[in-house]
């Protein structure tokens, strides 16, 4: 069969990383190619070097039997190559029209929007798409918004299309609609290659798959000789379990209850619209949703960081809403929050610094002005051993720390009942496992289930349907700044659940 | 007030006001491609001073030029700053600024304008080397039009330099929302990384017009030396750069708008020197004297709240340097 690409011995160093190493990958036409690795595995680094964001530091690139230099985007493009990235490139102020046609030069100086619409309008119905080249694309839904990155490339004459985890922000759906439109893309002769870190996707989706590991290329296969456990273990490099033992929960009284919460966004839209939600000690309460359903913003107003416009959060009778991020830390609600690197942790201190943030001005760790270091120093070791931070020096800058390891620094610092040397009542977990490789991702599960079941009451949001399910005892829905429906596990059908999270009404016992 | 009052008013609001329309024209460019240039003033300063010298020496046409390649320059030096260095831009523009006001003046002690003005053309006039004023832009009035009652000292009266303005703010409107290079700088503005896995060369986009602001303020700082007030003093522009930088935000950004807020500001103030004249609405001069750096104050309020900034629909990259993820 015809290749498309062929990358051939790419070496890619970043500070301190091989990001990739000595890595081949060739593409055919008219196939779908599954990239699959974990978070950090090196799967985007190789794409953005055939994209022509980075440069490899030695190995060559062919294209269509041609070997070609790629120095940047523009290049790429011209060779026929497209991509989407993880996150949405688009700008939500402009058009669709806009969107797709920037940097383009047949779009003529004075932009023909007419005709460009027609076309764009054209291209879409060819993939079952109906999307209006004048909308702006802040009025798009996730999925629209993905199909507009996939005209962006199509417009382009694109032979190649590269995607980077296109699943990660749409519902079941939607999914599949995208799954169908990539069939068709391959059935026209064109090349995808599809980056996950799903292994169901590379068995829905992908002819062959690939597995990258630690910046290495493991193994190439087509996917209909190969099953999940064998992917797992490639990818992971030990056999990977997929079930979490998990006691039956007997909640006892209340954590927290959330009664009729309002607030606002950053855009000062209201977010949260009537949440009304109760976690129990001793449960796991998963929210899922799509993202930017008001998810954000409740954890944020829970946590004392975003002010609340109407209802009330009571904990043990008391209406807590609005107090400061200090009175609620005191409460003993502990806050897991998204993206460590950039809202949990001060990147320049230390392990032990970022360990006692909160701890330090209580007792026993300080007498309120003067920090008995000691005492610290003593307790961040006990910590690091327990949680199982690497490196075990308290003095490493928290920068220096891989993401897994930054999320064991957190949980340290929330869970360990510094404060009061008590267990939390409640654990706002945001995110937790986002970004995380499968060890780290275990040990964030277990911990959660174990305080669980010492007495904690946790809110788990995630944006994956399947771990919430797994670890959660309850399931709430959100859309639109709302509580859809809580339901157990195993009560509601996966299919369902796509089309709550989408916001469609259903009725159902 | 007479009908003649009432004429002069508006003819000088149109005059005044193009002061903010030009500087403001460049910089709704630089803004939208991201870049905020808050050297407004110390560019409209360098432009003023060039275009004093340049017309004693060589007349109005090459102080226009001259002014225009003084403003590229400082305009090209901000670029490398904020653009390829990536420095903070407020601290960057802040320091155009001081920069601007120093070397502008200069031209303060007659010495130098004398020293000057003999190596730029020797054959001067001894009289010449001394004088603290430049001759006006001379006024064109459009026949007949000019002579329309009440609206013809306003728009038909003018020297070159406020025709070319209000044209231009059309052109630069049509050109920023219609064509491709306009869709091209307001993607930069709002996403630049997204333009630049388009292709969109990001840094070329925002050096130009940077530079662009450049030009227009020292055009700007050039007219309204040489065409509303030609005498000079030191800081002789008197803070009106940072309010053509709060013009850009009444504006949202857009040069049609900017026709209008200009004109407004442009009124505001003339008719403030009015009522002075005529004893009324005495407030202290300091007043106007202030506006300026209280209209600064609020700029920079708005352009660092992350919520202001998307209420008003500002650039969504506006301030923030752009480099590439590695």
């Amino acid at each position: 069969m015809e290749e498309l690409v062929s990358l051939r011995g790419i070496i890619k160093h970043f500070p301190g990383v091989i990001a990739n190493d000595n890595v081949s990958f060739t593409l055919r036409k008219g196939e779908i190619h599954a990239l699959l690795g974990e978070n950090g595995a090196g799967k985007t680094t190789l794409m953005n070097i055939l994209y022509g964001l980075y440069r490899p530091d030695i190995g060559e690139i062919y294209v269509e039997g041609r070997k070609v230099e790629i120095n940047s985007p523009k290049d790429a493009i011209t060779l026929g190559i497209g991509m989407v990235h993880q996150n949405f490139k688009l700008i939500p102020s402009h058009t669709v029209l806009e969107n797709i046609i920037l940097g383009l030069k047949k779009s003529g100086l004075v932009i023909k929007s007419r005709k460009i619409g027609e076309e764009i309008k054209k291209l879409a119905e060819s993939y079952g798409w109906r999307i209006n080249p004048n909308a702006y694309v802040w009025q798009l839904t996730a999925g629209e918004k993905q199909q507009v990155e996939l005209l962006k490339i199509l417009y382009r004459d694109a032979k190649i299309l590269i995607l980077d985890e296109p699943t990660s922000v749409l519902t079941p759906q939607e999914c599949r609609i995208l799954l169908q439109a990539l069939r068709r893309m391959a059935k026209e002769g064109k090349g995808i290659i599809f980056i996950t870190h799903k292994l169901d996707e590379v068995f829905a989706i992908s002819d062959r798959v690939t597995v990258m590991r630690k910046g290495r290329v493991l193994v190439t296969k087509e996917t209909s000789e190969t099953n999940m456990s064998e992917l797992a273990q490639y990818m992971v490099g030990r056999p990977v379990i997929f079930t979490i033992e998990k006691k039956e929960s007997r909640p006892s009284g209340e954590a927290i209850t959330i009664k009729n919460l309002k607030a606002f966004n950053d855009k000062g839209v209201l977010a949260l619209k009537d949440v009304n939600l109760k976690v129990m000690k001793n449960e796991i309460v998963g929210i899922i949703g799509v993202t930017g359903n008001g998810q954000q913003e409740l954890v944020e107003v829970i946590a004392g960081l975003r002010k609340a416009s109407g209802g009330s959060l009571i904990v043990d009778g008391v209406n807590i809403i609005n107090s400061s991020p200090e009175k609620i830390i005191e409460l003993g609600i502990a806050y897991i929050p998204p993206e460590p690197l950039r809202y949990g942790i001060a990147p320049n201190l230390t392990v032990l610094d970022n360990l006692f943030m909160k701890a330090y001005r209580y007792k026993p760790y300080s007498n309120g002005v003067i920090v008995n270091w000691k005492k610290i120093y003593n307790k961040a070791e006990e910590l690091i051993r327990e949680f199982q931070i690497v490196p075990e020096n308290p003095y490493a800058k928290a920068r220096s720390l891989s993401g897994g390891n930054l999320q064991r620094l957190i949980l340290a610092r929330e869970l360990s009942g510094l404060i009061g040397e008590k267990i939390p009542r409640l654990i706002v977990a945001a995110y937790p496992t986002k970004g995380l490789d499968v060890g780290a991702t275990e040990f964030v599960h277990k911990t959660l289930i174990e305080y669980s079941r010492k007495g904690s009451g946790i809110l788990f949001v995630s944006e994956d349907i399947e771990e919430a399910l797994m670890i959660s005892d309850r399931v709430a829905v959100m859309h639109d700044g709302k509580i859809v429906r809580v339901f157990r596990p195993g009560e509601v059908d996966i299919d369902k659940i796509g089309l709550m999270m989408a916001g469609v009404e259903i009725a159902f016992k | 007030m007479s009908i003649e009052w009432i004429e002069q008013v508006l003819q000088l609001t149109v005059q005044m006001g193009t002061v903010y329309l030009l500087a403001s024209l460049g910089e709704i460019y630089a803004e939208r491609s991201g870049v905020l240039n808050l050297g407004l003033e110390g560019m409209m300063l360098m432009g003023a001073a060039t275009s004093f010298m340049f017309t004693l020496a060589y007349g109005h046409l090459s102080a226009i030029l001259t002014s225009i390649i003084v403003g590229a320059l400082m305009g090209l030096i901000l670029s490398i700053l904020v653009v390829d260095m990536k420095l903070n831009q407020v601290v960057v523009g802040l320091a155009m600024t001081m920069l601007g006001a120093g070397l502008s003046g200069f031209f303060t002690f007659p010495e130098v304008r004398k020293n000057l003005l003999l190596r730029l053309n020797p054959s001067l006039p001894e009289e010449v080397l001394l004088i603290q004023q430049a001759q006006k832009l001379p006024e064109i009035q459009i026949p007949l039009l000019s002579n329309i009652p009440v609206i013809g000292k306003m728009f038909f009266s003018h020297n070159l330099l406020v025709y070319f303005s209000f044209i231009l703010s059309i052109a630069m409107w049509f050109i920023l929302f219609k064509t491709r290079i306009g869709l091209t700088i307001r993607s930069v503005g709002e996403n630049p990384s997204m333009a630049d896995s388009l292709g969109v060369n990001v840094y070329m986009v925002r050096r130009m017009t940077v530079i662009l602001s450049g030009v227009f303020a020292s055009l700007a700082g050039a007219y309204f030396f040489i065409g509303f007030h030609p005498f000079w003093r030191e800081g002789v522009t008197a803070g009106r750069g940072f309010i053509a930088l709060a013009l850009v935000i009444l504006a949202t950004w857009s040069p049609m708008r900017a026709i209008l807020g200009a004109y407004l500001f442009g009124g505001v103030e003339t008719f403030q020197y009015r009522l002075q004249l005529f004893g009324l609405g005495a407030q202290s001069p300091y007043f106007l004297a202030m506006l300026p750096y209280i209209l600064t104050i609020m700029t920079l309020i708005i352009i660092s709240t992350e919520s202001i900034k998307k209420r008003i629909g500002a650039p969504a990259s506006l301030g923030i340097p752009y480099a590439r993820e590695e």
